[in-house]
């Protein structure tokens, strides 16, 4: 099936919320703290602004608790006389006309007595720097299996190795932004936003209203990728703030720089592995330490945390594992979700430290994959078995044979003694992700979801669940229409409305498809009985009983309803982190080529391979879509992109200095599917969003160590960085 | 803001006499970068130099190429006698920043800006192109080579415009240029260089190494001169007399010196009989 | 001459196809002047600097960035946006994920169309590198960079 919305967005029809006609509205702005870290000691309204002219909200006009509620109540809504990193946001203008606005927000001054801020997370802080417990760590989480001192104690072989990764900023095309207003007394917020309950929630806290106080709509959202996922909180309540002050509709769009500088991004990461291992290259202990800058408020990073220190090990096999997980607090703009979660900075750690331990064994690196593979009846760190019946081997030498992989080998060993400064390499990553929320995490959000059968026979899908580009509407048509026998024209998505969809949880963690698109077909069956019909019957049968239906029944709405009910034999001991973490992983294997110019140290990927095992594909164009976007992300995040930091402010915010890819930046991605179904997922689906992204930067930078023989363990890895991996000298042989 | 519109050059000659403050504009591809967020620049007076047909067009005389004040990089790659005649033009124009750009940004617009990181500068300064001035007063000739006296200082004066940009059409026995950028395409240079060898000697013209786009005296002379060159270290002392790169936000300064010598030392390899 | 201090200019111009007059501000960019008073909310702005291609509109015919353009510009001129282009054109981009998020869309779809209308550029400049001034964050350019050869084969083919 097409994108449903695909004509819509190509022909530019689509409405987003910045493109909604709207009349006799107020354009909202935002006053930033200068500083990482102190005490507000003024704040100086400039003299050439006629202030009168605007609404003009600080933390004292939040009738609710100051915070942005979702996991913690640490952050505030505005900042209540002290900040904790710079672009926190101080205070709210709004006036008819942006260009005032802007200006006015330039002549406001935010004086602040600076405290020395935390800014680096890998040291631990002085004592003049803890501002969050007793050592600044927001989150310890740890994963034990086995003994791994005595093995380690016991392996012949032990190497080590430390591996960093970078912020990275979402670069949504479509920023931040929100629509505020008042329907009687009931505060409607639209706007873009992965999660509309999330949204509710810290509405609901800060503002001191019921769930029917307040409406949330969630609006066509141009792209996410977790970056709207929590954030979005903090725009609907500075829009809402202001339209209950003002009682005028307010909209808050943030331009691409304040978008950049002062929103989440993925949490930059330090990870240690001291692996031991035989001489045939068996892992014997992996003792990994993870730390993660968390930012200056808790947001999700105890969950990002947590994905990343599950997935830590690889998707191998060991006895002796220990994992410790640390988050630290630091006065830098919260750290928050993106695609991945936390594996990726785990991933790129060990599958990076697999070639590294391949190369002091002066083994093949695939080989030392294909003998460490988890295999079905063998557990995780977590010591959750794995029996998915994946081929996952296959999954490795389906993509290798995609790549041409040894006899691309061989070319490049050639070429590279030929060429005066190219070299060329190629890189493999196996990794793994599990989706849907962690542990009981799906049983705590309880998700639900409807389908109503509507008097003209057609139907309609109920749920919280949100489109950002990802395919959801696409999706769950498929998923109704396919369950009920229907065309699917016959079938619609509702808006996300918390005053018309039931919480089918947040859009986020892979989930989607697998988890509420579970429900989408449960939801149908009830829907299907509650008209009397049984699983089997053509789709004809089911409308005209729907229309009979509601003959019978005037004037009442026919729903068909779902709830979340986790698989059987699922357990998770969430105090010692062991048992089943996720119901269901997805599998998979990148293969990377790249060529490296020994002039400008600049690496260029000339191939990229992926095979990926998500289950059932549901539909092939958006399923690769997902991979190439999720293996593009992966790239530039192990290449260009580089948040600049100054005293905790980010310098590079505009998309000139902040780099992401042009289409002339990368290769064709070449994607193929093996798909082992999961009974459990719609239709035997696994989560996709995800995976792509978790290999993509290790794959990369593999083939950049066989390239050059160096061992890169930092990304991005600009020219700048690999230029300083080659010191001041060349090998013999090499490029001077 | 105010905006002053033109429709001839005269008449815009005569506008910015009678007011040198006024900022001249062509397609205003830099100036309007983060407009919204640019209050500042609002509040300045411009003369808009979009209606002034005349400076548009560009055209081949018997030795020179002249480029029109408002000639756009997409009037070049769109021009085939370009392509095999002055090639370092169209590499240049092909790599400042998109098509969209390419279809708005000017040669003089790139030269007034007077960015150290401007594409189109190091080519025509390596195919010795000249400036051409005009004001109320008169008509001055300055070789590209010498407009720029520092950052962002030229020799422009407030009541001048750029009407022409004259390349000279000689034969060249080698002629590159390389634009390091942080990406393949649409990136602002981190480092960059245009080479060329004609009759009138070797041009070696380096940008975002210096305050501004500048010719590479020192190395012109190595080359000149056909002295040893054993590696891409035998070219930094030169580099370091004739540039002065600076760390900032997209590169370092070590970066910028190193991949100058090294494009230097391997793009010249296999053309010059000293290199080895 | 025309302008002066401050002034509001009156401008007219071809847009899509159709006489347009209106005033404008000496500092109002094209891309404003479109999306919040004309109605023409396809163009979107993704970065307010040139660099990600979401305003891409036709200026006489060429592909440029609204967002760099002062509105007065554009006084005598022919504006084409999104909204002028066919539905019925969509087809190849629709069956081969062109499109995902949407937002960079209509800029992706406007530089697409100029390729397809402008089939010789490709003698000398692949797709990829006439695509490169429109930023996707979603699709890794596959899905745009087939649509694109798909619709080129297919007008080849007729």
């Amino acid at each position: 099936m097409l994108r449903r919305e695909g004509l819509s967005k190509l022909t530019g029809r689509e409405r987003y919320v910045d493109d909604l006609p709207l009349q006799n509205f107020l354009w909202g702005a935002t006053v930033r703290s200068p500083a990482a870290r102190g005490r507000i000691s003024e704040i100086v309204f400039g003299d050439g602004v006629n202030w009168s002219e605007f609404v003009i909200v600080d933390h004292t006009d939040i009738p609710g608790r100051n915070a942005v509620y979702l996991m913690e109540y640490d952050q505030p809504a505005l900042a209540p006389g002290y900040v904790r990193h710079v672009h926190e946001p101080v205070l709210l203008l709004a006036h008819p006309s942006r260009e005032v606005a802007r200006r006015a927000v330039r002549e406001v001054e935010v004086i602040v007595d600076v405290d020395p801020p935390a800014l680096d997370f890998r040291t631990l802080p002085s004592a003049d720097l803890i501002q969050y417990g007793e050592d600044n760590v927001l989150k310890r989480l740890s994963i034990q299996k086995g003994d791994v001192e005595r093995a380690l104690a016991e392996s012949p072989i032990v190497v080590d190795g430390v591996y960093e990764t970078g912020a990275q900023e979402h670069v949504y095309l479509e920023t931040q932004g929100m629509l505020a207003y008042l329907d009687d007394d009931v505060l409607v917020i639209k706007g873009s936003m992965q999660c509309p309950y999330y949204v509710l929630k810290a509405l609901k806290t800060a503002l001191n209203r019921s769930d029917e106080e307040i409406r949330v709509i969630q609006t066509p959202t141009g792209g996410g990728f977790g970056g709207k996922e929590e954030f979005p909180s903090m725009v609907a309540l500075h829009a809402g703030l202001l339209a209950l002050k003002s009682r005028v509709p307010v909209k808050l769009i943030y331009d691409r720089t304040e978008d950049m500088v002062a929103t989440t991004k993925r949490h930059p990461s330090r990870v240690w592995h001291r692996t031991g291992v035989d001489e045939n290259g068996r892992l014997i202990a992996q003792e990994i330490e993870v730390v993660m800058d968390g930012g200056a408020y808790v947001t999700l990073t105890p969950v990002v945390l947590s994905r990343a220190i599950i997935h830590a090990a690889g998707p191998y096999h060991c006895d002796n594992v220990r994992i410790l997980g640390r988050a630290m607090f630091t006065n830098s703009v919260p750290y928050g979700a993106f695609r991945g979660f936390g594996n990726p900075q785990a991933h790129f750690a060990v599958e990076r430290h697999m070639d590294v331990i391949a190369d002091r064994l002066r083994m093949d690196p695939v080989e030392l994959r294909r003998i460490n593979m988890i295999r079905d009846g063998q557990t995780t760190a977590t010591g959750q078995v794995i029996a998915d019946g994946v081929d996952r081997l296959g999954i490795v030498d389906r993509a290798l044979a995609l790549a041409d992989y040894e006899r691309r080998r061989r070319e490049h060993w050639i070429r590279n003694s030929e060429h005066r400064y190219l070299r060329r390499g190629i890189g493999l990553a196996t990794f793994y992700h599990g989706a849907g929320f962690t542990g009981s995490g799906e049983v705590m959000l309880d998700s639900r979801l409807q389908v109503e059968g509507l008097p003209d026979g057609r139907v309609q899908v109920l749920c919280a669940s949100t489109e950002m580009g990802q395919g959801q509407i696409t999706i769950f048509t498929q998923l109704a229409a396919d369950r009920l026998g229907y065309d699917p024209v016959d079938v619609s998505i509702a808006e996300p409305d918390t005053h018309r969809v039931p919480d089918s949880g947040p859009t986020v963690g892979s989930r989607t498809a697998m988890v509420v698109g579970r429900l989408v077909e449960r939801a149908c069956d009830d829907l299907r009985r509650k008209v009397g019909l049984e699983e089997s019957v053509p789709g004809a049968l089911v409308k005209d009983a729907i229309i009979a239906w509601h003959s019978a029944h005037p004037g009442q709405r026919l729903l068909g309803k779902a709830r979340y009910e986790p698989p059987p034999g699922i357990a998770w001991d969430e105090e010692h982190y062991r048992g089943d973490a996720y119901g269901a992983f997805g599998w998979a294997a990148h293969v990377a080529e790249v060529e490296v110019d020994l002039r400008t140290y600049d690496v260029r990927v000339l191939d990229f391979v992926s095979v990926q095992d998500v289950g059932t594909v549901l539909n092939e164009t958006l399923a690769r879509g997902q991979v190439q976007g999720g293996v593009a992300q992966g790239i530039s995040w192990a290449l260009l992109e580089e948040c600049v930091w100054n005293d905790g402010a980010m310098e590079n915010g505009q998309l000139t200095n902040y780099i992401i890819p042009t289409s002339g930046d990368l290769p064709p991605i070449r994607v193929e599917f093996m798909e082992f179904p999961y009974k459990y997922g719609a239709q035997g689906a696994k989560g996709i969003g995800e995976l792509p992204l978790v290999g993509a930067a290790p794959a990369v930078l593999n083939a950049v160590a066989a390239a050059t023989g160096r061992q890169p363990t930092e990304i991005p890895l600009t020219p700048e960085r690999l230029m300083a991996l080659f010191g001041n000298g060349h090998a013999p042989g090499e490029a001077p | 803001m105010s905006v002053l519109l033109p429709g001839s050059l005269a008449e815009a000659l005569e506008t910015l006499a009678a007011d040198p403050e006024l900022v001249p504009m062509a397609g205003g591809t830099d100036l309007l970068v983060h407009w919204p967020q640019h209050t500042e620049l609002h509040l300045h007076s411009y003369l808009d130099l979009s209606g002034v047909e005349e400076l548009r067009p560009h055209r081949w005389e018997a030795d020179e190429l002249v480029l029109g004040g408002l000639t756009t990089y997409w009037d070049m790659i769109e021009d085939r006698r370009a392509w095999s005649e002055l090639p370092l033009l169209i590499d240049a124009a092909r790599q400042v920043g998109s098509i969209q750009i390419q279809t708005r940004g000017s040669w003089a617009g790139n030269i007034v800006n007077a960015s150290p990181a401007a594409d189109g500068v190091p080519v025509l300064m390596a195919y010795d192109a000249v400036v051409v001035l005009e004001s109320t007063r008169g008509r001055s000739m300055v070789p590209l080579s010498e407009f720029y006296s520092g950052y962002k200082e030229m020799r422009r004066s407030p009541d001048e415009l750029v009407t022409e940009i004259r390349v000279p059409r000689r034969a060249y026995d080698i002629q590159f240029f390389e634009k390091v950028g942080s990406r393949r395409s649409q990136a602002i240079t981190k480092v960059g260089v245009a080479v060329t060898r004609s009759d009138a000697g070797w041009r070696v013209v380096a940008n975002s190494v210096a305050p501004f786009v500048c010719r590479c005296p020192a190395v012109e002379r190595i080359l000149e001169e056909g002295a040893a060159v054993r590696g891409p270290g035998d070219l930094l002392p030169a580099i370091r007399e004739d540039v002065a790169p600076i760390d900032d936000i997209r590169s370092t300064a070590e970066y910028r010196e190193n991949v100058l010598a090294r494009i230097l030392y391997f793009d010249l390899l296999d053309l010059c009989p000293s290199f080895g | 001459m025309s302008g002066g201090r401050h002034d509001p200019i009156r401008i007219s111009f071809t847009l899509n196809g159709e006489t347009t007059t209106v005033e404008v501000a000496p500092t109002e960019r094209l891309l404003d002047l479109l999306r919040y008073r004309l109605g023409l909310t396809g163009t979107k702005e993704g970065c307010a600097e040139g660099e990600c291609g979401a305003c891409t509109i036709y200026l006489d015919g060429l592909p440029v960035d609204s967002c760099l353009i002062p509105a007065y510009q554009v006084r005598g001129r022919v504006v084409e946006t999104i909204e002028s282009l066919d539905p019925e054109g969509m087809a190849h981009y629709h069956a081969r994920g062109t499109t995902q998020c949407g937002a960079c869309t209509p800029g992706v779809v406007m530089t697409a169309e100029w390729i397809l209308r402008h089939p010789d550029r490709l003698e000398t400049h692949t797709v990829r590198e006439l695509m490169a001034g429109n930023l996707c964050r979603c699709t890794g350019y596959d899905g745009i960079i087939e649509g694109i050869e798909g619709a080129l084969e297919d007008r080849e083919a007729e």
